[in-house]
């Protein structure tokens, strides 16, 4: 009886290894494939989530209503990470040849994967589309030809933040000896404005407070004590997940006022602020995008996806920030693949004529308006050179009682000269490293 | 039937103390070899490479070094992780430091870095045992995490996420992107079974039998003239040798970058913990089969559940979560002692087939 067992057991382990090596030959031809790593279990899913609907939402639209990009059919391929960097290796080797055309961009949503696929994708002539996070310093396109990470990076939006503050402050000069904490996850993606931040410190001459906090957030109470001695006049927050729900009920504890405490754009969706109910009225966030449904794109897609029963999520919950950050995402992939086909003259376009479509993204207010996104962002263009596409930020602010996001602020221009600087010395001592020649790009 | 070993005989001690004293153990590990230096590295891709067998090598190496301390010698680790990490950043710190010296060498003196910092986190093995070593190793645990994301001087002052810098070994390039997947499977294969067989000469001789005896009882085995210090001490050296050595694998070879928060995190301990437990403690098959379970099985089940039934992966991964959960247990009521006596059990019976009793 245990011999039987036993062989059912050994007949199952070779079944599923027999498994693995059948799985390339599966060809979906007729359709483009663009895989997206999502999180929709683990510490992270609460924003996994939102993310990965407004992916899939947009590329279905287009296939109900334009059948695809310029007539042929996209296959978003799915593969759960749980925000783990292993998991999310065998993802990405497992679907870089997914079908006919092969992946055709990866989006890693998270600044550790970002990091580990960066050699390997370049490698495999595959873009990467790291959307206002990843390594900060791939936006020099002659060291990083395949990375993406526009519309603005950590670095550009930590000054943007700064000069934010020294707008409210009456004028830069006032921000002498003004004291400016930043609350991080303590992680590469909480660091990344550590540099920038100490540069322009020593600028402008405010005091800043490091304050580091460890995955996943929950236990922040010895944080929020030194910022109750420190008496910082602003906070900065680099957090994601359960981390900014948490902060913002500490800070809401605490008395801090509101508007004083701007976190960064993964810091700024609903679920990190509805937690803390009215008390979070009025905290600000970085933005790259305008936040509601009201647009046509979002409309179009209620049309073709939610009221035939095919959307991801809850029709309800179109429009948070984090779903139309997905949604961007998908659009910005959509307009590269566009532009691949027109450069390159065919359909039958790979991750590398996708890689030249990225650099020819030019998207003028009319070109937003064309894709029924009319004032959803700044116009944005990328070139060879520059991969960041220096995008503006914009701050926005939480309405407790009309539970929506509103942006309060001008689209503030980053420093692009201080944080040019930087991009260029990181990639320069990255090059130096790994043997890379920088390419030409004129 | 297969197993039957009517007709081998032994005519001299080096024959009896052979490894591998059965003949069909020789065949098979014959086949074994045959088909891991020469078919596999012709035919491996990437994704056999990233996604399946490196993952399973440097998590059998590990799970082998684990497996020396607790398996062999009694001592409960959870400090796994932070040993891993030891041994990805101080090769990290060595071949950055020394662009020109040999990566084996600089994977071997990383190794016996985590060696040292092993010992140091043994010494209360001497006053404290069981769960109470357990929760000591944990502070080694979170004390190394902590520090390797803590002090910049480890990660170069750039991020705290350490990237690997392509190296060649004889010529052949095995860390980077661009290194061949052959290439890299060979240089862990190489590392693999070569402290296999250290680890299965080390286990059966003296040493191993003073770590067993300590592990079995140890006020006995001081009676018997073992030194408590030296045994164990050893047992942690050699054991975080091993893992160290597994870390800076993980890092050069299969991710080529960590962060030592999210790549070497308490989990990892649990993980490599669960697979000598579920593998078989104080076994070296042990090692190898846990860590194929607990590392391929994943994979595997995604294989089925998506790319096969088509399933949602939200949805698969869940079931996953669940399959996972209740095989760990269902081995574990079935056989306690891990897969590695189940191996055993299922050798006495193809002996005796077809009357197994």
């Amino acid at each position: 009886m245990k011999l039987t067992k036993t062989t059912m057991a050994l007949a199952a382990a070779g079944v599923i290894a027999g498994a693995a090596w059948a799985e390339t030959a599966m060809a979906d031809y007729d359709a483009y494939t663009v895989p997206n790593l999502v999180y929709r279990t683990g510490a992270y899913a609460p924003n996994g989530i939102p993310l990965a609907n407004g992916f899939i939402d947009y590329f279905n639209m287009l296939n109900e209503r334009d059948g695809g990009v310029e007539g042929i059919k996209v296959n978003v391929v799915e593969c759960e990470t749980g925000y783990n960097t292993k998991v999310s290796v065998e993802c990405y080797e497992n679907l870089k040849n997914e079908g006919q055309s092969g992946a055709l961009v990866f989006n890693p949503h998270s600044t550790g994967v970002t990091y580990a696929l960066i050699p390997k994708a370049s490698e495999d002539k595959i873009p990467i589309l790291s959307m206002g996070y990843g390594r900060t310093s791939a936006a020099d396109g002659t060291v990083f030809p395949y990375i993406f990470n526009f519309p603005t990076t950590y670095w550009s939006q930590a000054s943007a933040f700064i000069k934010y503050v020294g707008e409210k402050e009456g004028g830069m000069d006032k921000l002498k000896g003004k004291k400016i904490a930043l609350v991080f996850h303590n992680s590469a993606y909480g660091k990344e404005p550590i540099k920038t931040l100490e540069t322009l410190a020593g600028t402008y001459g405010f005091e800043l407070m490091l304050l580091p906090v460890d995955h996943p957030g929950q236990e922040q109470k010895a944080t929020w004590l030194q910022i109750r001695r420190g008496k910082p006049d602003w906070i900065f927050m680099w957090g994601w997940g359960v981390m900014n729900q948490v902060a913002i009920k500490e800070a809401a504890a605490i008395r801090f006022p509101m508007d004083k405490f701007i976190g960064v754009w993964w810091s700024g969706s609903e679920n990190d602020v509805a937690p803390a109910g009215p008390a979070a009225n009025g905290y600000l966030a970085g933005t790259m995008h305008a936040p509601g449904s009201d647009f046509q794109a979002i409309a179009d897609i209620k049309k073709h996806v939610y009221a035939k029963g095919n959307g991801a999520g809850e029709e309800a919950r179109i429009g948070e920030v984090l779903y139309n950050r997905g949604m961007l995402e998908a659009v910005f992939t959509a307009e590269a693949m566009r532009n691949a086909i027109k450069i390159h003259g065919t359909k039958d376009i790979r991750g590398e004529h996708v890689r030249d479509g990225f650099e020819a993204i030019d998207l003028s207010e009319a070109d937003f308006e064309r894709l029924g996104l009319k004032d959803f962002m700044k116009p944005i263009k990328i070139t060879c050179e520059n991969h960041e596409g220096n995008g503006p930020v914009a701050i926005q602010q939480w309405d407790a009682s009309a539970g929506k996001w509103n942006i309060v602020s001008e689209w503030i221009e980053p420093m692009h000269d201080v944080v040019r600087k930087l991009v260029k010395e990181d990639s320069a001592a990255y090059a130096a490293e790994n043997n890379i020649t920088p390419r030409k790009c004129s | 039937m297969l197993y039957r070993e009517t007709g081998q005989f032994k005519r001299n001690y080096a024959a009896d103390q052979q490894l591998f004293p059965i003949f069909q153990d020789k065949i098979l590990l014959a086949i074994i070899v045959t088909v891991a230096v020469g078919v596999i590295p012709f035919i491996i891709n990437d994704y056999w490479s990233k996604a399946i067998l490196l993952p399973f090598m440097v998590y059998a190496f590990v799970a082998l070094g684990l497996n020396i301390l607790v398996g062999y010698c009694g001592q409960i680790s959870l400090g796994t992780g932070g040993f891993m990490a030891v041994g990805a950043y101080s090769s990290y710190k060595i071949v950055t430091a020394f662009p020109e010296m040999n990566l084996i060498l600089a994977i071997v003196l990383s190794g016996g870095c985590t060696a040292a910092v092993g010992v140091l986190f043994g010494l209360p093995s001497l006053r404290i045992k069981g769960f109470y070593l357990a929760v000591a190793t944990l502070a080694a645990q979170f004390f190394l995490i902590w520090m390797f994301n803590k002090v910049p001087w480890f990660y170069n002052y750039e991020m705290s996420q350490i990237t690997a810098p392509p190296r060649e070994v004889f010529g052949v390039l095995v860390s980077g992107p661009q290194a061949s997947p052959a290439a890299q499977y060979l240089f862990v294969l190489g590392f693999l079974a070569f402290f296999t067989w250290i680890a299965l000469n080390l286990v059966r001789g003296r040493v191993g039998r003073a770590w067993m005896s300590i592990r079995d009882m140890d006020i006995a085995a001081e009676l018997l003239g073992i030194k408590p210090l030296k045994t164990k001490l050893l047992a942690f050296a050699v054991s975080s040798f091993y893992i160290g050595i597994g870390g800076a694998l993980i890092f050069h070879i299969w991710l080529g970058t960590v962060e030592a928060t999210e790549a070497f995190d308490i989990l990892q301990s649990f993980f490599v913990l669960f697979a000598i437990i579920i593998g078989g403690l104080g076994s070296v098959l042990g090692a190898y089969l846990g860590a194929a379970f607990m590392a391929l099985m994943p994979v595997g089940l995604k294989v089925v559940l998506v790319d096969w039934i088509g399933m949602v992966p939200v949805t698969a991964k869940h079931i996953e979560f669940i399959l996972v959960g209740s095989l760990i247990i269902f081995f574990l009521i079935k056989e306690p002692h891990g897969l590695a006596r189940m191996w055993q059990i299922t050798k006495e019976k193809l002996r005796l087939w077809p009357f197994p009793y």
